[in-house]
């Protein structure tokens, strides 16, 4: 898969020197990464190395200064959430971002809810479609009519997941998508990421722990204060390659310096 | 699928199979303990000041009465549910009260006569639109400030509550302004703002015919989706005691008679004769009571059925995760203001009609009365939990205290005393049982 995304095929998704900065602090600076249909680009680096920031601007929660972000080849204008998920954009967040107070079908489509004739909701649709999805993804999942806040961390994380799938998302962003979650749970995401890239769907995976995403991903993208320290293909890297580039910012032979690489 | 059912079934059989009475009856019907709770204490208060006022307590007269005073603090309880739930406050909904209904009052007997004649029918409808208009203004305005400006709800709810005030005062430099339109009068109640035996005995025909057909109808629901039913028993019980108190309520409503002079007066204007011992006509479900009825209706239906509803309560549990759903939750809190707005305007109209006039000082301490029937009712300060039943029942408790309280002759300022305590033991109560219920 990983040998196809050639010059000549369109990406997904473009981010083009892409800048953030929160009151003169530069969060992100001339940031640029790419993501072809079918692709997993996992994005690395420490915690405040930039990366939820960059990857917020894609799914509309942060503003950028500057930069330009192209889907299919063509510029998206991306202010919010709402304009993100019209692009097929979607997000899993770090803190899952769950409303923990209503129940699993109410989450699931949440800001997209299903409507009777005359302006309802229609619970049952919702429950009916929320089952159907559920049990794609997680079969022993049967907790529909509680709140999300009884439900375990790897089943709120089965939520999350399908509500961001339910939408025929083409584009999927998983910030730290196992962080929380066993050994089991994390070996059935990792399943379902194998799954979702083979519909051709997109993914990004954001992560400050090499060992979560290196075997999901087909290229690595490395981030330190702000800037891209560079990229390459997981084939073409080791892991601890991979872990000078996070921790000194130092480029490997296999690996394409960014604008963020260490210098001499 | 139908596997799993039954193995739900299975388990919701053996949890209201096991236990004592008490908890086997809680399983079945599937009834919220804290509403029982609040019920109960309900109860208490009611019997407690029964006996300590000497039996005038518990008769149709207090218990009228009861229900007309409830009506104003309930229709506004309804809509601060949605208004904590967002973890928002709104501290102004008294002095909104007031503002409103002076320009209610104003319209009726200054501003309109002149232009429309004094007797115009239209009169009471413009003033209420017109009052209605302006609340949702109010609570337009408000809830841009706090949303688009980010002002923090308690801070513009607290001036708007200094503003409306001043300005209710401003409006007829202090007057008071008398007297409503006749048919106005009819929304505050009394012996002809009421509906009578008949139209009574209907209303409890109606509630009744739905208390069962939203039980079957649930039924039938529940088993289209193959969810566990609840048994037999606990929907017959539901249904006897719901239409129980429909009937019992009804029917005290109806055992109070109109005052002897109003009767006697009426009879006289339509040629009756006077029975030996006073003529009897029974004053029935008040108006303003069925428009606090019909306020909780339209509340229960906005916050479970719209997409409103949902948001309202998404927001409140976790509003970043709203946002990110690409909910407007801007927008969401300004429209919540507004139906603030609106329904403290639909209390100024109750409240001035029943006065019969518009005065600067109308809804003084309201704001208060409201936030604490919400959180009696179970509304949680932290957000995302609420009920507008709760409320208005929370609204009934409080109405209780205050009415035992002046009937048994106890001041206004150990009133006040008592209903400060009972607020903090109350919600220190709710906290214990939240706690528990983790």
């Amino acid at each position: 898969m990983l040998d196809q995304p050639n010059n000549k095929s369109t990406p997904l998704v473009e981010m083009q020197d892409i800048s953030v900065s929160f009151g003169g602090i530069k969060a992100v600076a001339d940031a640029s990464v790419d993501l072809y249909r079918g692709e997993v680009v996992a994005l690395l680096g420490h915690n405040g190395a930039g990366k939820s920031t960059l990857i917020k601007v894609l799914s509309g929660a942060y503003a950028r200064d500057s930069g330009t972000i192209r889907v299919d080849g063509q510029e998206a204008t991306i202010a919010n959430p709402r304009d993100a998920k019209k692009y097929g954009i979607e997000t899993i967040y770090q803190q899952l971002a769950v409303a923990d107070n209503v129940d699993a079908a109410a989450n699931l489509f949440l800001g997209r809810e299903l409507v009777t004739p005359i302006g309802t909701l229609d619970d049952a649709a919702m429950e009916a479609k929320a089952r159907e999805v559920m049990g794609r993804l997680n079969p022993n999942f049967r907790r529909f009519k509680e709140p999300v806040k009884a439900l375990s961390g790897g089943q709120r994380q089965s939520v999350a997941i399908a509500r961001a799938i339910l939408f025929n998302a083409r584009i999927l962003i998983m910030d730290e998508p196992t962080a929380a979650l066993g050994p089991q749970e994390t070996a059935q995401v990792g399943e379902l990421i194998r799954e979702l890239k083979a519909e051709g769907i997109g993914i990004f995976l954001i992560s400050h722990d090499i060992h979560d995403v290196f075997d999901l991903a087909d290229r690595i993208v490395v981030m330190k204060n702000g800037q891209v320290v560079g990229s390459a293909r997981t084939s073409d890297v080791s892991k601890d390659e991979v872990l000078g580039m996070i921790i000194l910012g130092k480029v490997p032979p296999g690996a394409i310096a960014g604008p963020g690489a260490m210098q001499g | 699928m139908a596997g799993q059912t039954t193995v739900a079934a299975v388990q919701r059989n053996d949890t209201a199979g096991s236990g004592n009475i008490f908890q086997r009856f809680l399983a079945g019907t599937e009834l919220d303990t804290r509403l029982i709770g609040m019920v109960g204490a309900l109860a208490l208060i009611w019997i407690g000041f029964q006996f300590v006022s000497g039996g005038i307590f518990l008769t149709p007269r207090n218990l009228w009465n009861l229900s007309v005073q409830t009506a104003e603090v309930g229709v506004m309880a309804t809509g601060m549910v949605l208004v904590i739930v967002t973890r928002n406050i709104d501290l102004s909904v008294g002095s909104v009260l007031g503002f409103v209904g002076m320009i209610m009052g104003l319209m009726q007997a200054v501003w309109l006569p002149p232009l429309l004649g004094l007797s115009n029918p239209f009169i009471w409808v413009i003033a209420l639109a017109a009052g209605i208009a302006v609340g949702v203004v109010i609570g337009g305005i408000q809830g841009v400030i706090i949303a688009y400006l980010q002002v923090p709800a308690f801070i513009v709810t607290l001036g708007g509550y200094l503003v409306w005030r001043g300005g209710a005062y401003l409006l007829a430099s202090g007057k008071t302004i008398a007297p409503m339109d006749a048919t106005f009068k009819l929304i505050g109640g009394g012996p002809m703002g009421s509906i009578g035996a008949t139209w009574s005995w209907v209303l409890a025909a109606i509630i009744c015919i739905c208390i069962a057909g939203g039980i079957l109808l649930g039924r039938r629901q529940r088993r289209r989706f193959n969810f566990p039913l609840r048994p037999v028993w606990a929907e017959m019980t539901l249904t006897a005691v719901g239409c129980a108190i429909t009937i019992a309520a009804i029917w005290v409503a109806n055992a109070y008679p109109w005052p002897v002079g109003v009767a006697n007066a009426y009879a006289r204007d339509h040629n009756l004769t006077v029975p030996d011992g006073g003529l009897f006509i029974s004053t029935g479900v008040a108006i303003p009571v069925l428009i606090a009825l019909g306020a909780g209706l339209v509340m229960t239906f906005v916050a479970s059925r719209t997409r409103f509803g949902r948001y309202v309560f998404a927001m409140g549990g976790n509003p970043e995760a709203a946002e990110l759903a690409g909910i407007k939750t801007r927008w969401v809190t300004v429209k919540i203001f507004m139906l603030m707005g609106a329904l403290a305007s639909v209390s100024a109209a109750i409240a001035t009609a029943r006065l019969d006039a518009a005065t600067n000082a109308l809804g003084t301490l309201d704001e208060l009365y409201v936030i604490a029937s919400a959180v009696i009712g179970g509304t949680s300060l932290a957000g995302g939990v609420g009920t507008v039943v709760g409320a208005m029942i929370g609204a009934l408790v409080m109405q209780s205290l205050q009415s035992g309280m002046t009937l048994i002759g106890l001041d206004t300022p150990l009133q006040s005393v008592v209903v400060g305590i009972v607020l903090v033991f109350a919600v220190w109560l709710d906290t214990l049982y939240r706690r528990r219920a983790k």
